[in-house]
């Protein structure tokens, strides 16, 4: 269960792009139909190939941000502004072109739904919310009713990707909770000063040292969160992550 | 060939012979891990050797210094594709590491602080591909990086150079890891593009 490449191999399927959203200025969904694609888990992520005109081709990874439901898949892409591949996909990918990808990838940073039974608690910094995204989708498409605490770091307001679909899941499910650090600049009702995540805003202790907790984000956004959960004597072993970036580098 | 993405342009056309297939390069040095970084201090430290016998060997943080080292320039592959060519390092051969211990062993399972393991062949960390180093760019190994002390098998995908090692299992069958459970090749060689099961 846990290894879900498929045995003989991950073949390269052609995706089209069926619809596009913007979510912020900087992120935008892209809706992909996948004809032969295998399901996936929360979490998991997707290899996309680009290739110009002239042959030249490159490949990066990309977490799957919707619940496995049928052949089709979304991304949300964050445009970086000097990427190679990001600044495409946000601005010129377009409905109708078509991309290579394959996948399910990653059998690790994955919820793992019906099996667990934990209350699970999500950290997302910026972009980091792609996947655990997809596991907050995941547990509602199952009518699970396994306890889900969102903490979710964002610069501003409106740097907020699924606002309120995550607002929607707040208000009519009681098992589902978010709230909001902002690092940059608050909304004005807000009676934290905009700062990093911090030791108050990273604690669940409801919810248990053995709950199970998912932390995606840049890495000096999951170096804090996880060194303050070592600090509150968390399980170790319950603590997954996942980086994008280096050492000290900013958000 | 491969299907064209209308209106991609790309940007690296430099086709740099030390780029494997696939991955694309970086000049930061992107820190990934599964779980919480390790925090090891070296008098806690402690490097184990096993054979397929049972026989153990272990080195503290001073004796394992006390090992001839060395300081060498490689090229990192990582598996969720970036690459950063000619970084500097320093540590111990596992030549010199591994000269005095009797093994018919042909494979290693390699054992990390926080439960991490990956597996390879035996002559893969023979005949100077593979070290346990401890210095990066002329500082002590940061705790992101693996410090106070990872292994580097540079010629394979970066998931197999484990950080926080503390130790090796020398064995006479192959036992897949962390990530060769988890549907990543069993081998994983960037020049192969053995990235997942099946690659």
């Amino acid at each position: 269960m846990a290894g879900t490449a498929v045995l003989g191999g991950l073949r390269w399927l052609v995706a089209t792009v069926t619809e596009l959203r913007d979510e912020t200025t900087t992120a935008r969904t892209i809706v992909l139909d996948v004809p032969g694609w295998p399901g996936h888990q929360a979490g998991q992520h997707v290899d996309l190939r680009l290739t110009a005109e002239d042959g030249y081709s490159t490949e990066r990874s990309y977490s799957i941000a919707s619940a496995s439901h049928g052949e089709h898949i979304e991304l949300t892409v964050q445009v970086v502004p000097d990427g190679e591949v990001s600044p495409y996909l946000g601005r010129v990918l377009a409905v109708g072109y078509q991309i290579e990808l394959r996948g399910p990838v990653g059998g690790w940073f994955v919820w793992p739904a019906t099996s667990s039974p934990n209350p699970t608690v999500l950290y997302a910094g910026g972009s980091g919310i792609v996947p655990l995204m997809a596991m907050v989708r995941a547990r509602a498409l199952l009518g699970s009713a396994v306890p889900f605490r969102l903490v979710y770091s964002a610069r501003r307001p409106e740097d907020v990707i699924y606002g309120d679909e995550l607002a929607g899941y707040a208000a009519t499910d009681p098992g589902f909770t978010v709230s909001y650090v902002y690092t940059r600049e608050g909304p004005a009702d807000s009676s934290r000063r905009p700062g990093r995540i911090d030791e108050p805003t990273v604690s669940h202790a409801e919810f248990g040292r053995d709950s199970d907790v998912f932390v995606c984000g840049p890495n000096p956004f999951v170096e804090t969160v996880t060194r303050l959960l070592g600090k509150a004597k968390h399980d170790p072993r319950r603590i997954r992550t996942e980086r994008f970036g280096s050492q000290g580098g900013t958000s | 060939m491969p299907l064209v993405t209308p209106g991609f342009k790309g940007r690296g056309r430099s086709s740099d012979p030390k780029l494997p297939p696939g991955q694309y390069l970086v000049t930061d040095f992107p820190v990934l891990s599964a779980g919480p970084t390790q925090r090891v201090d070296t008098p806690d430290w402690e490097f184990q050797v096993k054979t397929e016998t049972g026989k153990v060997t272990s080195w503290t943080w001073e004796s394992f210094r006390a090992l001839p080292a060395e300081r060498f320039t490689t090229d990192l592959h990582c598996v969720t594709k970036w690459s950063k060519l000619g970084t500097h390092w320093e540590g111990v051969s596992l030549d010199n590491l591994l000269a005095g211990i009797e093994t018919a062993a042909e494979f290693v399972l390699v054992r990390s602080y926080g439960g991490y393991t990956t597996n390879l062949p035996l002559a893969d960390l023979l005949g100077g591909k593979a070290w346990i180093a401890y210095r990066y760019d002329d500082k002590d190994l940061p705790r992101e990086h693996g410090g106070p002390a990872r292994l580097l098998v540079p010629h394979l995908y970066l998931w197999k150079s484990a950080k926080w090692v503390r130790g090796l299992d020398l064995r006479t069958d192959d036992q897949p890891g962390f990530w060769e459970s988890l549907g990543y090749h069993n081998y994983g060689d960037p020049w192969q593009e053995q990235r997942y099961w099946g690659d």
